[in-house]
């Protein structure tokens, strides 16, 4: 499916060929091999990484409703990415460096902006969600007003590349990119597992979880940090993907409950699923041109924010 | 062994919280502070468990300073019930008591089996299945229980064990707050240190083997039941008139206002 229809037959011919290294140059080949092959692996890396971090702040903050997004890490991140397209853009010389510097400035941002966020609402009676969010929301305001300057001052071309990238989208997928994005997913999904009894504790409280023998401290900061390399990377690879972080732990947990040691590995797959349909669907719903990811998956994710919102409204 | 506060004092924000407090809290005991409201007793919870450093003196348990004490040891040897939880994920109450597991880790079979006779224990076994966030507070506050009996279950190596109770009655009712008092019975007599705070002066009575009234953030006094609790004392700490009899059935102290 797709501007350029392939069946299935073929794709599964022109993968297995890549596969024995057998494969000549065509226009079908490419167009499976180096466009909506990465695209669809950059997409299953993508939405695992942002589902399983959603659980895992929701966890560390014990508020089902914390998401990257919603704390700031995300805006930090695509502060930092603008300003490498701004400013470090002109410098570039190849593509392979630009891609490096965006993905490190968008991971500066990004754990900047989360540090920002955490210092403002810990105190040493703890931390407060409420002072979490509006933070957040701050950091979010302010991230904001800086891109909206970088966008005044800039021109047509650089202009459309920073609002298309902000839009989220795994349109410009490539094995350099699924690269990263791997070596960035297989670490988590290796460092996170581990951490599954702590933050099964954690939703305790803080002082609960000490009593049980557990380094609130020395966990917190590792989650932070892991949590900043892998938005800050996301954003920086797929542009600004919102609510998979939110929903995709939310349904889980509605299905098999909140401990984390089930519900990590689950957030992952469905989080990587549904982003790779919610791409799909983006690619093929308005033909021949395609919609950026993002709008899709903010259209699927804010109604199911607001039933949530009404359901737990009942709870207070 | 013991857990031995010398000459703690704790200013936080401008307040003298605790001024110069000795106080033991031996193994095999029950001991239960009692005091008005402010008087400190949740403050010197927290520095008798490390969850607060004082900011004189310190603090033993079983004779090694409690910071020196590596956390998931600590937690094997000391297991703490807060006045208040913050849960609200619905956990179901099986996997909250489990959680109480975590120091000790005894094996899947071994920690299914601790966590279904804690539940037993106090009288929730029904819940087992229920969701955490849709228990009322008293089955809440009996699953926390469960959860910090498990944590202390078995005998552990690295010595004598403490089990501490913040108002663990508060949402009871009289069957429950009964309960309470037969499983910290039962516990110390198992050789497990218990200290908890109680705003009940007659349960007090009924399960102390040391009395502590604490007012003012100093210990006004302590020791037996019979001892301690007095006309006059009750007057001064609590400024209420109040009559002290005999329990017609356990013959502990009983206070009438």
């Amino acid at each position: 499916m797709g501007t350029v229809s392939i069946p299935l037959s073929q794709i599964i011919e022109v993968v297995v060929l890549a596969v024995r290294d057998d494969v000549e140059p065509s226009q079908i080949n490419s167009i499976v091999l180096d466009i909506r092959l990465p695209r669809v692996i950059l997409a299953l890396l993508v939405g695992a990484v942002l589902a399983v971090l959603g659980a895992v702040m929701q966890g560390l903050f014990r508020n089902p409703l914390a998401d990257p997004s919603l704390i700031g890490v995300s805006g930090g991140a695509s502060v930092g990415a603008s300003l490498m397209i701004v400013f470090a853009g002109g410098i570039m010389v190849t593509p392979l460096a630009g891609l490096s510097l965006i993905s490190l400035g968008a991971f500066i941002g990004g754990v900047i902006s989360t540090l920002v966020v955490y210092r403002v609402a810990t105190s040493s009676l703890g931390t407060s969600v409420t002072t979490m969010l509006l933070a957040g929301i701050a950091i979010g305001a302010i991230a904001g007003a800086i891109n909206s300057l970088l966008s005044y001052f800039s021109d047509n071309q650089i202009l459309r590349q920073i609002s298309l990238w902000q839009m989220g989208n795994l349109g410009g997928a490539n094995w350099l990119k699924v690269s990263i994005m791997a070596g960035v997913s297989v670490i988590l999904l290796v460092l996170l597992p581990g951490q599954a009894k702590s933050l099964n504790g954690l939703l305790l409280g803080e002082s609960e979880a000490r009593y049980l023998g557990i380094d609130v401290q020395t966990i917190k900061r590792k989650l932070i940090f892991l949590t900043a390399l892998g938005v800050g990377v996301s954003v920086a690879l797929a542009g600004l993907i919102g609510f998979v972080g939110l929903i995709i732990p939310h349904m889980i947990r509605l299905l098999i409950g909140p401990d984390h040691r089930g519900l990590l590995p689950a957030s992952a797959l469905a989080g990587a699923s549904l982003l790779m349909v919610a791409d799909s669907v983006a690619r093929v719903v308005v033909l021949p041109a395609e919609l950026p990811t993002g709008i899709l998956t903010a259209l699927l994710g804010a109604p199911f924010f607001v039933v949530l919102l009404i359901r737990q409204r009942g709870e207070f | 062994m013991s857990i031995v506060a010398k000459n703690i004092s704790l200013h936080l924000a401008g307040f003298d919280l605790l001024r110069h407090i000795d106080l033991s809290v031996e193994a095999g005991q029950v001991t239960v502070l009692v005091g008005p409201n402010g008087a400190g007793k949740s403050s010197l919870l927290k520095v008798l468990t490390g969850e607060i450093n004082p900011s004189q003196g310190s603090v033993y348990l079983n004779q090694l300073e409690l910071s020196q004490w590596d956390i998931q040891q600590k937690a094997n040897v000391l297991a703490v019930l807060p006045q208040h939880s913050e849960l609200n994920f619905p956990f179901t109450a099986s996997e909250v008591v489990e959680l109480g597991c975590i120091p000790h880790m005894s094996g899947y079979a071994k920690d299914q089996k601790i966590t279904a006779d804690a539940l037993q224990m106090v009288d929730a076994s029904y819940l087992q299945r229920r969701l955490y966030t849709q228990m009322s507070g008293g089955e809440k506050q009996r699953v926390q229980l469960a959860r910090v009996l498990a944590q202390v279950w078995s005998p552990s190596c690295f010595g004598d064990q403490f089990l501490v109770l913040d108002e663990p009655t508060a949402a009871f009712d009289l069957a429950h707050q009964q309960m309470t008092l037969d499983i910290v019975r039962q516990f110390s007599a198992r050789g497990i240190g218990v200290l908890m705070v109680l705003h009940d002066l007659n349960l007090a009575a009924r399960c102390a083997d040391n009395l502590v009234v604490v007012n003012g953030g100093v210990l006004e006094a302590w020791g037996s039941p019979e001892k301690v609790l007095t006309e006059q004392l009750i007057s001064k700490v609590f400024e209420v008139q109040a009559t002290i009899t005999r329990h017609p059935v356990t013959d502990t102290p009983l206070v009438i206002t």
